[in-house]
């Protein structure tokens, strides 16, 4: 194919250096030096040299046990029970320099179950990387499909024809330029516990009938409140990736189906989506990807709190490659999350193969 | 006003311009709260939260959270270093990104296929990902200053631009749209005698603008509202962006809301601005990016 007319080595080379040398010292480098970083003890600064450790930051961070508690026995080999309550051993009984049981070294309780007489024990050699995987999960879990659905739904709204469209078009899509640092604050501030502005438009929509809740304090609400807060700024750019898939389907065929006299959700369903298939793979995964790299909602707004409920990957990657100067536990992480996202990009790669 | 057809009756219109407008209200309202707390005092601030009051320039309406956030803090300062560090960013990386698509599309030369794929692989690097091992690795590059050779690129406007010059995606964008210039026009000047840093320069970027354009705004909306990466390696007060200048206000033990609010309109409202001057050309670019599938 190469004609003699462009083949050209040295300037080809020269033109692509500047942009191919940045690519490779700034984010190659980086992103190989995470997993060398990983299997070492590297800190930011350190007066002793730094050693290769193996897998020892995995195993630290993705540790878990399973441990059966069984409850206290009288002589009578009757579990003891104290005011209704079934009593059992100290689990430290077990976790620290018990021999017969170096699998349960240094680990802590993450969650237990009750089990008739037993107590089923999950231990993890580190509970707070653990919440931050779920939490992180949990939050792209919920936003992927919320936001993508949402956002489809705003681009059929605007994909109408109507005077002054372009106007509600424009307004949709303000939040996604302003930035999410300003966002988070501005809704912090929304999320007043008490007398907060949502509470009070709540209890104004419901005539005073609303509880006023403690959005960000209470660890029940605190994730789902940041969750609504990021749909709420990121749903405009995914509407105008759907509203570009939208327009690529072709005007005749819903001529077509309207000649054929089908319903609104006929159309939509038989038209409009099989239209859209590619479109929605394409956004599913950039609300993904995105979603994973949550950070700066957690460090404006909670700083992983209440009680963890909000710690993500990100921002323990940061506490410990930053925070602690712990760069190989941060790198840990960073591999981690970057694991992760390989996957779900591989499986978006095999969904479209299998579609064309 | 509203346009009457006959199979667009005038209740059915009614009830479509009233989704769009309460969905309207939904996204606006935090702005607008923003703007009119930023003229109040604190106090009338959290009490106007129980009425409509909270979205109205009413009561005690003045300037002073704004001369007070100014007092606070030097925001005239991150307001300049944000703007050059955004403005530098930008403009590198039009040139630097455009001039490697254009070799990657014009020119054969040996490698070109395989480096062009492992720049595409980089797309799936999220940068969350490999800021901690960048943060170490900044901290020990050297470079040539007037002092001659120093070590060490933490505390500088360096370490905000350079790294963010080059991505994949710009350089995909710029590919894409080369892909789609004639190739006639490109060899013909070739015939004439012009070197390839003429046609680059004479021929190509001048047909480039939608794409430019693209890439610009991506960039400046990225770099503006960077965060994460400028908190890790700027301690300097003099080198602060505008958001990681927030600090000085949530810091406190009783955040000054009032300034808080004035400090979040002057960084937000210059950026709203442009985009809404800009609208058509700001969500084309979005929408290219989701073309790529």
């Amino acid at each position: 194919m190469a004609s003699k007319l462009t083949r050209s080595n040295r300037a080809g080379w020269l033109m692509a250096l500047p942009g191919v040398g940045l690519i490779a010292t700034f984010i190659i480098v980086p992103f190989f030096l995470a997993f060398g970083f990983s299997l070492t003890n590297q800190r930011l600064a350190s007066p002793n040299p730094t050693e290769y450790v193996g897998f020892e930051n995995y195993s630290d961070l993705l540790g878990m046990a399973f441990f059966t508690l069984e409850p206290e026995r009288d002589e009578a080999g009757n579990a003891v029970v104290e005011d209704g309550e079934i009593q059992y051993p100290r689990l430290r009984k077990f976790t620290r320099n018990n021999p017969d049981y170096p699998n349960l070294q240094g680990k802590r309780e993450w969650f237990s179950w009750q089990s008739g007489e037993n107590r089923k024990v999950v231990l993890a050699s580190d509970v707070v990387f653990m919440k931050a995987l779920v939490n992180t999960v949990t939050f792209v879990l919920v936003v992927a499909p919320l936001q993508s659905a949402l956002a489809l739904g705003l681009a059929l709204l605007i994909n109408q024809k109507l005077r002054g469209i372009s106007l509600f078009r424009a307004i949709y899509f303000m939040p996604v330029v302003v930035s999410i640092v300003v966002v988070s604050l501005l809704w912090k501030f929304i999320y007043s516990p008490g007398d907060g502005l949502l509470n009070n438009l709540l209890s104004g929509l419901t005539f005073g009938l609303w509880q006023p809740l403690d959005w960000l304090g209470n660890p029940s609400t605190a994730l789902g409140s940041i969750i609504l807060m990021s749909v709420w700024q990121g749903v405009g750019f995914h509407m105008v990736i759907w509203l570009a898939g939208l327009q690529t389907i072709s005007p005749t065929l819903y001529e077509a189906a309207e000649i054929e006299g089908s319903s609104k959700w006929q159309t939509f369903r038989y038209v409009t989506w099989p239209g859209l298939r590619n479109t929605a793979v394409l956004i599913l995964i950039v609300i993904t990807m995105q979603a994973f790299a949550l950070y700066a909602q957690i460090d404006v707004m909670t700083s992983g709190g209440p009680l963890d409920s909000t710690q993500v990957l990100v921002f323990q990657a940061v506490e410990r490659g930053y925070g602690k100067q712990d760069i190989s536990g941060g790198s840990t992480i960073s591999v981690l999350l970057f694991l992760i996202v390989l996957a779900i990009s591989l499986l978006q790669r095999w969904l479209t193969r299998e579609r064309t | 006003m509203a346009l009457v057809t006959p199979d667009n009756h005038g209740l059915r219109l009614w009830t479509r311009y009233s989704v769009l407008v309460l969905v309207a209200v939904i996204f606006i309202f935090p702005l607008l709260f923003m703007a009119m707390s930023s003229l109040k005092p604190d106090q009338q601030l959290l009490s106007d939260t129980n009425s409509l009051r909270a979205f109205l320039p009413v009561g005690d309406i003045s300037m002073q959270n704004y001369t007070d956030a100014f007092e606070r803090a030097p925001i005239g300062v991150f307001v300049v270093n944000s703007v050059l560090i955004t403005g530098a960013t930008v403009l590198f990386t039009l040139f630097v990104c455009s001039l490697a698509a254009f070799s990657f599309v014009f020119l054969e030369w040996s490698g070109r296929g395989l480096i062009f794929s492992i720049l595409l692989a980089t797309l799936i690097i999220p940068y969350e990902s490999i800021f901690i091992p960048l943060l170490l690795m900044v901290s020990q590059l050297p470079w040539i200053g007037t002092g001659g050779l120093e070590w060490g690129w933490l505390n500088t406007y360096r370490v905000q631009i350079i790294p963010f010059i080059a991505d994949g995606l710009s350089i995909f964008l710029f590919v894409q749209y080369f892909k789609d210039l004639p190739r006639e026009l490109i060899e013909a000047s070739r015939v004439e005698g012009a070197s390839w840093w003429t046609i680059y320069r004479r021929v190509v970027m001048p047909l480039s603008g939608p794409v430019i354009a693209t890439a610009a705004i991506l960039k400046f909306l990225f770099m503006y509202n960077q965060y994460l990466w400028p908190l890790m390696v700027v301690q300097a007060e003099e080198i602060r962006p505008v958001m990681v200048g927030l600090g000085y206000f949530t810091d406190q033990l009783n955040v000054p809301w009032g300034e808080v609010m004035a400090y979040l309109t002057v960084i937000t409202i210059p950026v709203l601005a442009f985009y809404l001057s800009l609208q058509r050309v700001f969500i084309a670019s979005v929408a290219s990016t989701g073309v790529k599938g």
